[in-house]
């Protein structure tokens, strides 16, 4: 018995030993340049966005590293530094990734800390990094609040937040002449939902100040079962369905809902759809009109930057990339432009966090989605253009085509700088530059 | 427990881990104050749990302490750390006063239940209320300490580090005296007995009224050091893996040293921390073989690797182990 205890404790003693000793760092710091990633591996979220976001950094890290990334990106690494990734899973909740941040930070001394889709994670961070005075880039997470409700010097979001999403799309049915005298809404009631809704029904009392607003769900998130719902919703007969589900919520409520006649009865709309279509092929109904929350995928425009991630991601994944993928692309590729940027200017010394960030403030850097400029919160926050189309189904491809596609530059469909999301769709979008 | 050790011996002790927090790297500080807020509510649970209930639904009173800081701290400005602490466990505190009575009526299973059910509703009631952050949840800012506000990081972390350990030490102290107290040992006959118990003139009702309030608050206060450490609260708080997790430290730990708590928990965040940076994507596996392993080696938790037996023969049959209770309830 005594004996059993003492290996036992001997057994303890030595994993607590070895679990605290530091984590080896490589030494010569001035050859690699160590990049925090968080994104989701496990969870609802990470099918749909998280492991397309992970595929999507191990790429273009692959190809940065091997030096054969299209211009103006040919540089090897960050210039000259190879990237040397650390990925950790996003889930968990914001406790644990308050944790893990600055675990990355103080124990894993990683350079920059790039990642984060889901809003609340990126609030609860966000701070954190600032306290620390460490570089953060958020490349995802939708909520306008980040930066609405707080300043700071040392975060950075890549991507647009979520308010381009919905005023683009009520922009491109008006384009399209949707009819749109009734509406009806479906959304998770969490956070996600519950913005885009409002920012969506705030958006169509805008361009069709007549619009009713019928049947309004919030059903709860991951619920799977729209049954009842989509009663309503046939019930209510509107001419315009509105929904932000997104992943495996809104490939059930798809399927659910086509072979009760929804599809026929409403035009539907999704803000945030592209990254269902590979799942779904056949069973998304033609003539739906999505949104990608950029000018992601199938909607990109042609450019040499697009075609290598394109191509080379579809090559290595066996799946063209979608929304998830493409942000992490630009996110990475911003990085590197900031990088580069304060390197010319130290004299190509590996540079120091404050010169990153004076840097990456206000740049505007190419994209496989276009050009990203960092031109809100005092050139904190990304704006980017926007793409929307209506689905139809390509039997020869087998695949979801994307049709009737429109762009609209990121200054019509962004708020400008020092104006509050909600408060400027309300005031009629005023200052929206659109052509 | 004639021979356990004297209370002096244990200030001693919290003031040396104290102190220890100086020669830790940084990155440990806020991983053993996280550890040390863990700590706390599942000694709450252990503390209710010598009546023989446990609760699945601490997240309750972890997030009504988080919150009533947080609102608290965002109105009135109110940043001093020993205050929040205080603040904390006063909510927690408050709604353990109204909710211990009306459920201490039930019991195992039922007891277990209804604490589930209550947090799963206030969850509910924060997802739906946008003018807190909706699941989003809200930010508050830093801490401060006597007056006194730290810009330096690992000052920060250290004071916050201190003030949980030194806390969460006491409350360990209170508790070990609970335990060898008249009332604590009247909780263990609640377990074995309550009609017996009650025949002695005691209400059964009463002692878990009291343990359960008792849980509460630190429950509230463990919240109000969740809030201190990350600066950002949300519903996850309340959310039923988030009390899960608490009874999991509780399971780990045993009943048997209530200093078996910490290590626990400390060795949890460990585990947690190196397996998801080392296997990312089976982190949650490395986290659950590592549960069953405790389970399955050290069926009395890892308070049974210090803890004698002659110690254990003396308590067998007053406390059998936390396990088998869980393992009964469903």
């Amino acid at each position: 018995m005594n004996h059993f205890w003492r290996a036992n404790r001997a057994l303890i003693v030595a994993s607590v030993a070895a679990m605290s000793l530091p984590v080896a760092a490589p030494a010569s710091a001035q050859e690699t340049f160590k990049l925090g990633i968080v994104t989701f591996l496990s969870g609802p979220a990470a099918d749909s966005f998280g492991v397309p976001a992970r595929n999507g950094a191990q790429f273009v890290i692959d190809q940065l590293n091997k030096g054969s990334v299209p211009s103006p990106y040919e540089k090897v690494g960050f210039g000259g530094m190879k990237i040397e990734p650390v990925i950790i899973d996003e889930n968990g909740g914001a406790t644990k990734q308050v944790q893990e941040l600055r675990n990355l930070y103080q124990r894993d001394n990683v350079d920059v800390v790039l990642g984060y889709i889901s809003s609340g994670d990126c609030l609860a961070v966000a701070p954190i990094a600032e306290e620390l005075k460490k570089m953060l880039v958020l490349m995802d997470c939708g909520t306008p609040r980040i930066f609405e409700e707080a300043k700071y010097n040392y975060v950075f979001r890549t991507a647009a937040h979520a308010t381009m999403d919905n005023v683009g799309l009520v922009r491109y049915m008006k384009a399209k002449n949707i009819k749109m005298d009734t509406l009806s809404a479906i959304n998770q009631d969490y956070a996600w939902g519950q913005d885009s809704r409002a920012d969506f029904v705030a958006a169509a009392q805008q361009l069709y100040p007549n619009v009713k607003v019928q049947t309004d769900l919030l059903p709860k998130f991951g619920a799977g079962q729209y049954g009842t719902e989509i009663s309503a919703l046939v019930g209510a007969g509107s001419d315009v369905v509105y929904s932000s589900l997104w992943g495996g919520d809104l490939q059930a409520f798809v399927l659910q809902s086509a072979p009760r006649g929804l599809p026929k009865r409403s035009q539907l709309v999704f803000s945030a759809a592209d990254h269902v279509l590979p799942p779904l092929g056949d069973k998304m109904p033609d003539g739906t009109i999505i949104g990608a929350r950029g000018s992601y995928g199938l909607m990109s425009q042609k450019s040499p930057l697009n075609d290598w991630l394109f191509r080379g991601y579809e090559a290595a994944n066996g799946v063209y990339p979608v929304q998830a993928a493409y942000r992490i692309t630009q996110s990475i590729l911003g990085l590197k432009a900031a990088v580069e940027k304060a390197m010319s200017k130290n004299g190509g010394k590996k540079p120091s966090t404050d010169e990153m960030v004076a840097a990456m403030t206000g740049l505007e850097w190419p994209s496989p989605g276009g050009l990203i400029q960092m031109k809100l919160a005092d050139g904190h926050q990304a704006i980017q253009p926007i793409a929307f189309s209506r689905t139809k189904y390509n039997p020869d491809l087998k695949r979801v085509d994307l049709i009737d596609i429109q762009y609209f530059a990121a200054e019509c469909v962004n708020p400008p700088p020092g104006v509050k999301s909600i408060e400027w769709i309300k005031g009629g979008m005023q200052g929206a530059k659109c052509n | 427990m004639k021979k356990g050790l004297h209370p002096l011996v244990m200030i001693a002790l919290v003031a040396m881990v104290t102190l220890a927090g100086r020669a830790l790297p940084t990155w440990t500080l806020s991983l053993a104050t996280i550890a040390a807020s863990n700590a706390l509510i599942a000694l709450g649970i252990v503390v209710l749990a010598r009546t023989g209930n446990v609760s699945f639904g601490q997240g309750l009173f972890f997030a009504a302490g988080g919150y009533g800081v947080a609102l608290i701290a965002n109105t009135w400005g109110l940043t001093d750390a020993v205050a929040q602490v205080i603040v904390g466990a006063a909510c927690g505190g408050l709604l353990g006063l109204v909710i211990g009575p009306l459920i201490a009526r039930y019991s195992g299973i039922f007891f277990g239940m209804l604490t589930l059910a209550l947090s799963m509703v206030f969850y509910g009631a924060l997802v739906k209320s946008t003018a807190l952050g909706g699941s989003d949840g809200f930010n508050v800012g830093r801490p401060s300490l006597f007056g006194m506000s730290f810009t330096d990081p690992r000052e920060a972390d250290f004071m916050l580090y201190a003030v949980s350990v030194i806390v969460t030490g006491f409350a360990g102290i209170a508790a070990t005296i609970l335990f060898r107290s008249e009332f604590g040992l009247a909780s263990l006959a609640v377990r074995e007995n309550n009609l017996r118990v009650e025949y002695l003139g005691l209400s059964a009702n009463r002692i878990i009224s009291i343990n359960f309030l008792i849980a509460a608050i630190f429950a509230g206060a463990s919240g109000a050091f969740a809030l201190m450490a990350q600066r950002h609260i949300d519903p996850q708080f309340a959310y039923w893996t988030t009390s899960g997790e608490f009874v999991f430290v509780a399971v780990l730990a045993g009943n048997q040293s209530v200093a078996a708590v910490f290590v626990a928990s400390m060795a949890l965040e460990l585990v947690r921390s190196f397996s998801n940076l080392y296997l990312p994507n089976t982190w949650q596996l490395v986290l659950g073989v590592f549960l069953l392993g405790v389970i399955l080696f050290l069926p009395r938790g890892i308070g049974s690797l210090w803890i004698r037996d002659r110690h254990r023969r003396r308590h067998i049959s007053a406390t059998p182990p936390l396990t088998a209770e869980r393992g009964a309830a469903p």
